[in-house]
């Protein structure tokens, strides 16, 4: 089987022999996801025709599906499709086989973030490691805060778009500087296991 | 009637019209609502994308705070929080392995755990407790004329409430119908607005709330309500910034659904935060 990607600035990698398949790939990210049900996909397509963002994508979720079960392992967890999923549900709703893609997308970004596999410098891994250490520091987000910590690791530039935005909504009240966070914090901290996914 | 009030973050800065509006529409109700005390934050998206176990405790923290402070149902009125507050609850009736880890790190943190709170959603409140009909009581500038476009967005009504059809949910409609104004059909109402993406990868982060603004004016609507801060905050917020890259007009007043009560009820501009709003204003004449 060839297969080969075209995603941009990403590193490419053929496919052509079967021994570069992992073959235990689809049962790993089915026990992260909770979600043996994914062997059972038909190829329907239902998920991608209901996905707002598989226009977008570089695999549609079916794809992704079909790629999981067959092992693509690297093309997947490197894949901007996983990152582009916005967790609405539809797909998860509209799958006749009761696939729950939403999560399975959930576990790809878990796997891709724990392998060091996703796209680089792509920023919504960054903002969700971001908002990860936030809440993890103080219990609550401060917008304020956390896109000032956002855009420092990913683009400082890219925030001068939202300057005049973020102007505007210091004036009417909307962005608050200061934030003391959860009372607390040794509380919440013991909710935060150790274990890795 | 009481509820205990997850408010969320940001309710308690971008959102804050939604809790001043909110809380005000309540008031005029007689509905009572207490603040759950040292909540934090459901880590939305960013926390299953990273970790699940601390995405499902970090909630559980939020669920356990709940139970400690009374018997009454949740209300939570941001469609993330309200999802993951769900989610949590399925997944630690579903999943042995995670309620485990769960239930000790509740324990260490001295907090007992029985899972029993209901969850609710403000529209599910206003609809099925309160009723459509004192909802009409309270009218006292019916909003005659007024065309509504009701946007859900995703995680409210997918994929685990129960109060409202998944595709075609109706709870928005029927209270704008109690308030004298006239919803507007159209199909993408349960579409997504791209959640957090307007800022991380804008050439499609805006690209699809305005396919969502361009409809409902398509259509004809005066305003558009929603009842998630954060769809709220998009539709809202980049209008000229969308209008200008994809050269069409698509400022609208966008405002959530309690301010348009509010409006209904002849509260005042102040007590609904809507001297904050950043998109066209409604008039109502
Ligand atoms: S909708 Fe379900 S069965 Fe159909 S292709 Fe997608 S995952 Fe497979
Ligand atoms: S949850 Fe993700 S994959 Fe599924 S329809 Fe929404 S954006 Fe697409």
């Amino acid at each position: 089987m060839t297969m080969k990607s075209t995603q941009n600035n990403l590193p490419l990698q053929e496919i052509s022999h079967e021994s570069d398949l992992d073959k235990n790939f689809g049962k790993h990210i089915a026990k992260m996801a909770h979600g043996e049900k994914l062997f059972g996909c038909i190829q329907c397509g239902n998920c991608s025709a209901s996905c707002p963002m598989s226009v977008y994508m570089d695999h549609t979720p079916r794809k992704i599906i079909a790629m999981i079960r067959a092992g693509f392992r690297d093309e997947v967890l490197s894949s901007k499709t996983i990152w582009l999923c916005a967790s609405c549900y539809n797909c998860t709703v509209e799958c006749p086989k009761g696939i729950k893609i939403t999560e399975i997308m959930y576990a790809l970004k878990r796997d891709a973030i724990l392998t060091k596999n996703y796209p680089k410098g792509f920023p919504i891994p960054i903002l969700s490691r971001t908002f990860y250490n936030e809440v993890k520091r103080s219990g609550r987000i401060n917008e304020t805060s956390l896109l000032m910590k956002y855009y420092f690791s990913y683009n400082i530039f890219k925030s001068l778009g939202y300057a005049a935005l973020a102007i505007k909504l210091f004036f009417t009240g909307r962005l608050i500087l200061f934030e003391k966070g959860i009372k607390n914090k040794a509380g919440l901290k013991q909710m935060l296991s150790s274990s890795k996914n | 009637m009481k509820y205990l009030y997850f408010p969320g973050c940001s309710l308690k800065s971008s959102g804050r019209s939604y809790e001043e509006s909110l809380l005000s529409v309540l008031k005029k109700m007689n509905v009572g609502v207490e603040e759950i005390d040292d909540w934090n934050c459901c880590g939305a998206t960013n926390y299953m994308a990273m970790n699940e176990r601390n995405a499902i405790g970090i909630t559980a923290r939020n669920l356990a705070l709940a139970e400690k402070q009374g018997k009454e149902d949740i209300m939570a009125p941001c469609a993330a929080c309200y999802m993951g507050l769900l989610k949590t609850q399925k997944y630690i009736e579903t999943e042995p392995k995670v309620k485990e880890t769960v239930l000790t790190n509740l324990k260490k943190s001295g907090l007992e755990f029985e899972n029993t709170s209901k969850v609710r959603h403000p529209l599910d409140i206003f609809i099925n407790d309160i009723s459509l009909d004192t909802i009409k009581d309270n009218v006292y500038a019916p909003l005659k004329g007024v065309k509504v476009a009701c946007y859900y967005g995703c995680q409210l009504t997918r994929p685990y409430a129960t109060f409202d059809d998944q595709r075609d949910p109706q709870s928005m409609e029927n209270i704008v119908k109690a308030l004298g104004g006239t919803p507007v059909e159209w199909p993408i109402k349960t579409r997504c607005c791209s959640g957090s993406m307007t800022s991380t990868v804008s050439e499609i982060g805006l690209r699809m709330s305005y396919l969502i603004l361009k409809e409902a004016k398509d259509r004809g609507a005066d305003v558009m309500i929603t009842a998630c801060p954060l769809c709220q905050f998009n539709l809202e917020c980049f209008q000229g910034k969308m209008s200008g890259k994809y050269g069409e007009n698509v400022k609208m007043p966008v405002m959530y659904f309690t301010q348009l009560m509010g409006m209904a009820f002849g509260l005042d501009k102040k007590e609904l935060g809507l001297h904050r709003m950043l998109s066209p204003e409604l008039s109502l004449s």
